[in-house]
């Protein structure tokens, strides 16, 4: 970006709370189901009915706002958000307006090592909206209900962010923290986890904001970088130019990686908020906040620290491990299993593991290794049973087959050479062979020990230890 | 505060309302009447009074998350003016 400007954003995330029913009605929210299939008369908007809360996601929504340290609202009060459209059966969408559930909060993002505090303003609970198809249907439109009705918690940043990192960040952590709550799975294709984005620029050093344009449609982190630095670019742009920046909503292309304006808002956005009168105030009780509360699991910031001090693990590795409670979780019960090997486990974990998850496409709950498995490879390398070179090459078998460590290591006859003298005979063999990589290393040529090394442990098959190889070789050559 | 003859046509636009234009005038100066009574009621001193969001003094009631709805599809579609594959068919939305 040009140095002058300054980027001014905000978010607003919808989260689809994990209810097993709608907000209003007893309707399943099951993704996924035949159109229309899970839309009833409450869902539909059809005359005489009423919505009824759902609990459970009254129960979510405390549940975030506590443990972003918000304001929970004692008294909470739904509103009608009045528009026109097709995927909107009831011509107004029950929201929240002026008494939200959940009031000022904070997170703390992480960006190039440095910790920003975040504010949130807000976040109410909602009802989501249907889906319109536009494939062609004779040139009419095919409305889906099934999503009507669907929780939704819409969780509105302060505009504290000044780049599209830290917008990623801040999403990153938000998406994090929804799934350690267990409030919304976080699954993006499906929807469950939306953004749109409210872009400004001003000159650096200016304080009044300048006219934002909202992004809507960027629903995975990659697109809500690109989609903001776009945005960004095309705002300085227009302003250098002479042009003037108007307030609208734009729609990401992911295609052509650009913004294109989606609708004047020459009558848009005259809602006419008023209070529901089908719905009554919610009341949210002190002891319903410290029930909760005490169910609240240990929150990502608080186990990233945990664990750097618990198992002297560093920053980047603590903050990769602390990315979900599952990854967490499996590497507790890793260090457990293997006898406390932290420092062993975390390695393993945020390379060897991770970099094979990626590359088969899964999550750590589908790791093909079990964290007890994984533990019985750990305990072998920390015993000195294998080498770490060893160690891969059961990792692979024991990711593509059922043994465990102990089974793999025995079968294919891999248990590391302890005994010095059979390396030793090795080493001599090698020094013997290799006249001319001898010489050039005692003629002061480090790099040629290299080569030696590679025999001899080509020679034991990679059994044996290559630290002590290394001892003795260096050893012998200096003697 | 009073409408204007625009003012109503765009409230009536909002709220997708039909009205005739021999009626338009009509309409403004109810409407006006009703926010004249409202600037009126506005003057009163509320220091200390909690706005209140319902006139029934109760708390909203909660049901337990359960799934209690089965699916009537076919029956609620028989009522509908066009559907295709379980969807609703409307006019072309053009966004």
């Amino acid at each position: 970006m040009n140095s002058q400007w300054e980027a001014v954003i905000g978010l607003e995330i919808h989260t689809q709370l994990s209810t097993k029913s709608k907000i209003f009605s007893g309707a399943a929210t099951a993704y996924g189901a035949e159109p229309n299939t899970q839309a009833c008369a409450v869902d539909l908007g059809l005359p005489g009915v009423l919505p009824v809360l759902n609990k459970d996601a009254v129960r979510k929504a405390v549940t975030f706002g506590l443990a972003i340290d918000a304001e929970i609202a004692p008294h909470s009060v739904f509103a009608r958000k009045n528009y026109f459209y097709p995927d909107l059966p009831k011509g107004y969408q029950i929201s929240q307006f002026e008494l939200p559930i959940v009031g000022n909060g904070h997170l703390d993002i992480e960006v190039d090592g440095e910790t920003k505090r975040i504010g949130i303003t807000r976040a109410h609970l909602e009802e989501d909206a249907g889906k319109s198809l536009h494939e062609d249907f004779h040139g009419l439109t095919g409305i889906d209900l099934n999503r009507a009705g669907t929780p939704l918690l819409e969780i509105v940043s302060e505009p504290d962010m000044r780049s599209a990192k830290e917008a990623v960040a801040y999403m990153r952590k938000l998406h994090e923290l929804v799934r350690y709550l267990e409030i919304c799975d976080g699954n993006m294709q499906e929807g469950s986890f939306r953004c749109d984005a409210n872009v400004s620029v001003r000159p650096k050093g200016q304080a009044e904001f300048g006219t934002r344009a909202e992004i809507k449609n960027i629903n995975s982190f990659k697109f809500v970088e690109k989609a903001i630095n776009h945005e960004i670019e095309r705002q300085i742009d227009v302003i250098e130019s002479g042009g003037k920046v108007v307030q609208e909503t734009r729609l990401y292309d992911a295609n052509k990686d650009e913004t294109r304006s989606m609708r004047s808002k020459e009558e848009a956005n005259d809602y006419r908020y008023f209070p529901d009168p089908d719905l009554l105030p919610v009341l949210i009780e002190e002891s319903l906040k410290d029930e909760i509360r005490a169910t609240l699991p240990e929150l990502p910031d608080a186990k990233k620290q945990r664990f750097i001090d618990q198992y002297a693990l560093d920053n980047e590795s603590a903050t990769t491990l602390t990315s979900s409670r599952e990854l967490a979780d499996f590497y507790e019960t890793v260090v457990k299993q293997s006898g406390g090997e932290a420092k062993l486990a975390g390695n393993w974990l945020t390379g060897d593991v991770l970099g094979a998850l990626n590359k088969a496409g899964l999550e750590i709950g589908d790791c093909p290794v079990n964290a007890e498995r994984l533990a019985g490879l750990i305990k072998r390398i920390a015993d000195n049973t294998i080498s770490g070179k060893t160690a891969k090459q059961v990792f692979d078998k024991l990711w593509n087959g059922s043994d465990s460590a102990d089974e793999i290591i025995e079968k294919e006859g891999l248990v590391q050479i302890t005994d010095m003298s059979a390396i030793e005979a090795i080493v001599d063999k090698v020094i013997a062979a290799n006249p001319v990589p001898v010489e050039q290393y005692r003629a002061g040529k480090d790099k040629a020990l290299m080569a030696l090394v590679g025999q001899i442990m080509k020679e034991t098959q990679g059994k044996a230890n290559p630290g002590e190889v290394n001892k003795m070789l260096i050893a012998k050559l200096k003697s | 505060m009073s409408l204007t003859a625009n003012d109503v046509k765009k409230i009536a636009h909002l709220a997708r309302l039909g009205i005739a234009e021999q009626d338009v005038e009509h309409y403004a100066k109810d409407l006006s009447g009703v926010l004249e009574l409202m600037t009126q009621m506005g003057q009163l001193n509320t220091d200390g009074v909690t706005p209140m969001a319902h006139p029934l003094d109760q708390m909203q009631r909660l049901r337990e998350d359960a799934v209690t709805e089965t699916d009537q599809r076919d029956h609620f579609q028989t009522i509908a003016p066009q559907t295709e594959a379980g969807l609703y068919l409307v006019p072309k939305v053009i966004d």
